[in-house]
């Protein structure tokens, strides 16, 4: 065990699937000698050399076709895209190419070998183009994985097992927990389940549910509501998909209640998907409606970055409100 | 980094200068003339009778192999179709210059370079009919063809996604120290993709052995070359990514192998991308849903009508003493007949089940999508006469 934060468990993650695989790549805007602008790829190149860790020019839709190529050749290529915000460029390549490689193919030909980490969400006066949160965009995308780790823990755990799976995953960090989350890690291999939500806490009136950077929000609300007698069970869904319904009905049918809490908007965010299956499944066993505590509808914006999140305050207010419903 | 800091390089000038187009002429380059008699300077390359045949006869198969599936999809037999009519010299010849253990990574119109390769016409008919003998399942409209065993990316219909991806697989190529490259097809049209910039530059910065083959054949759908790029080509593209350029007469069957020979050879060699510019003509439609009486003339294309590269070729063997027109004929008449057949019976052979409907999302069927299959499948059973391909098999 070792205390690191969640920028070091990513680089320790990248140095063990590096070290246990020599096809494991990692490239993207200058996180060759650099080590990335977050510093999450630092020393790679030093310990593996230029081919296997290097700088691409500055091109989102070339770096992910270049890597679309390389993991169908049958290689283990992690590419880096500098902000969530730049994905965008590249959306053409990984929503009709990348998750359809394997389906059009007939399973001939696939990019399984493929993870994409980008860092994503506010919290760091970052504006509209270094702040947002696309998983739900994603989300919609039939032949992905997304993951989603909310400390450093479950981060080495969970790109290692992403840069693993067979199939391609977008890693997505919380880079406002980059330096601001710190645990202990293993220091050797290992992996933590893709598609499994993990109980962070147990509690009986209402089921919190959320995933990356909202989870200590989440935990913050809780404890405001412990205050006042309510317990909260806490649940990290860690992949948004596929995504683990089950765990989220079965603490449903326990609770009764639901509270979903994301940072991106509320429309069309994933939290409405998790929303319409549970009220298909729980539908006899809720007390409350499912209750949503996300972003506004707007451009992310900047002077007002604290008014927008949805914060341990409004979701105390919301677990209030569903239990007085 | 200081072989790369070119701004040492740079000479310095005292004048305001603002430089034009045409600093540098690209030429053409060309080894027979249209009538298929060869230039007196020509440097041919090395093409045994064999090969040189084998070359013809393929062009020859897929110009039949066109037709009849033209004709196919206005009988309502097929959804679509996509010849490659006047062109089958630029991508026959090119994989006649290649490795077997090369891999292609296509755009649409390559059939070609696939019949080369060994793809047999009932591999071609089985992926028209989307039927379940082919290894894609059906998945994907006529002409998206693949095949692993030869080494044949499967194609997707989004214009210039191959290009930065083939920049990836010859990356991982050479990782792997395979002797081999790859090559990447693509239109004059899919040129203007921002994934052509991006691939070939990512191609040229990391040292990629890949050969982009650029089929530049005058149209993208109606959209003319003329309104598509203002420079020269696309070959000045390659200069200006510090690509090595060679540009070739795309109906010169001869000139196309022995460009690409020495584009593979090079990119083997020296571990960088080459590209080709392969200047030929659309004689075809753009596809069955097109038709270019809309914007061009008879005239032009007869103009290109006198430029065929097989009449080109067969001329050549004519010449070698390598051509006989009875066995010719012979050829010809069986290939019709066994397209013909192949058709016939592929036509009939039954979709995959609705089972497949699922498989190859993932590498495994997760609990989400084996739920809506489960549905999908009680319905199936309610409503059978709705979905009779199907529904004979669900039970």
């Amino acid at each position: 065990m070792a205390k690191m934060n969640l920028l070091q468990a990513i680089n320790n993650a990248l140095i063990t699937a590096m070290t246990a695989e020599e096809k494991v790549m990692v490239f993207g805007e200058d996180v060759g000698h650099f080590g990335g602008v977050f510093r999450a790829t630092s020393h790679l190149q030093e310990k593996f050399g230029k081919g296997r860790c290097f700088n691409t020019p500055l091109t989102e839709q070339g770096i992910i076709g270049f890597a679309n190529g390389l993991a169908s050749q049958g290689a283990y290529p992690v590419a880096e895209i500098q902000f969530g915000d730049y994905i965008f460029p590249a959306f053409d390549q990984i929503v009709n190419e990348t998750a359809k490689w394997r389906y059009r193919s007939g399973g001939q030909f696939d990019v399984g070998g493929l993870t994409i980490r980008t860092p994503y969400g506010g919290g760091i006066s970052g504006g509209h183009y270094h702040s947002q949160s696309p998983e739900a965009f994603f989300a919609h995308c039939a032949g992905l994985k997304v993951v989603i780790p909310r400390d450093p823990y479950q981060a080495k755990g969970l790109l290692l097992a992403s840069i693993r799976d067979k199939n391609p995953v977008l890693f997505l960090e919380p880079k406002r927990l980059y330096r601001a989350s710190i645990a202990d890690v293993p220091e050797e291999d290992y992996e933590l389940p893709l598609g499994k939500a993990d109980l962070v806490q147990e509690g009986t009136d209402i089921t919190l549910l959320g995933w990356g950077a909202q989870i200590e929000i989440l935990q913050k609300a809780a404890e405001m509501a412990l205050d006042d007698g309510v317990s909260c069970e806490i649940i990290d869904l860690r992949s948004i998909l596929p995504w683990d319904a089950e765990a989220v009905i079965n603490s449903v049918m326990k609770t009764g209640r639901l509270l979903i809490n994301h940072e991106a908007p509320l429309t069309g965010g994933f939290a409405s998907e998790i929303a319409a299956t549970i009220q298909e499944k729980c539908f006899l066993y809720l007390e409350a409606p499912i209750t949503r505590v996300c972003g506004l509808d707007t451009p992310y914006p900047l002077a007002h970055e604290t008014e927008y999140m949805p914060d341990e305050t409004k979701t105390y207010e919301a677990i209030k409100r569903s239990l007085h419903y | 980094m200081e072989d790369r800091n070119h701004l040492g390089k740079i000479k310095t000038t005292n004048r305001v200068e603002v430089i034009g187009n045409g600093l540098i002429d690209i030429p053409m380059l060309q080894l027979l003339k249209p009538d298929g008699s060869e230039h007196e300077s020509a440097q041919l390359p090395e093409l045994d009778k064999t090969l040189a045949l084998k070359i013809h006869d393929t062009m020859e198969y897929i110009r039949i192999l066109d037709e009849r599936m033209v004709a196919a999809q206005r009988q309502g037999r097929i959804s679509f179709y996509l010849a490659s009519t006047g062109e089958e010299a630029a991508a026959v010849a090119s994989a006649a210059a290649l490795s077997p253990n090369d891999m292609i990574m296509s755009q649409y119109r390559e059939q070609g370079a696939l019949a080369f390769r060994g793809y047999t016409t009932d591999q071609f008919m089985n992926q028209m009919f989307s039927n379940k003998a082919d290894p894609n399942k059906g998945r994907q409209m006529p002409i998206h063809y693949g095949d692993k065993a030869l080494n044949f990316m499967t194609i997707s219909s989004p214009l210039g996604t191959q290009i930065p991806q083939a920049s990836g697989y010859a990356y991982g190529q050479k990782m792997a120290g395979n002797e081999a490259i790859t090559i990447c097809y693509f239109g004059e049209g899919a040129a203007s993709e921002g994934d052509f910039h991006a691939g070939v530059n990512m191609a040229a910065v990391l040292n990629c052995p890949v050969i982009f083959f650029c089929r530049n054949n005058g149209y993208a759908i109606s959209t003319p070359s003329e309104e598509q790029f203002a420079g020269d080509g696309i070959a000045s593209r390659g200069i200006g990514y510090g690509v090595k350029t060679i540009r070739v007469d795309g109906n010169d069957p001869l000139a196309v192998f022995a460009a690409t020979q020495e584009a593979r050879r090079i990119a083997l060699a020296e571990m960088c991308p080459v590209l080709i510019e392969a200047m030929t003509y659309r004689l075809a439609a753009h596809s069955t849903s097109d038709d270019p009486t809309g914007y061009r003339s008879r005239d032009e294309e007869d103009k290109w009508r006198a430029k065929d590269p097989i009449a080109r070729m067969a001329n050549w063997l004519t010449h070698k003493g390598w051509f006989d027109e009875k066995q010719n004929k012979a050829k010809v008449d069986q290939a019709r007949q066994d397209v013909l057949a192949a058709l016939k019976v592929s036509e009939t052979i039954p979709i995959c089940g609705i089972e497949e409907i699922v498989e190859d999302v993932y590498d495994s069927v997760p609990w989400h999508l084996q739920d809506q299959l489960t549905s999908l499948k009680a319905h199936i059973k309610q409503y059978p006469k709705k979905y009779p391909k199907t529904s004979g098999s669900v039970r």
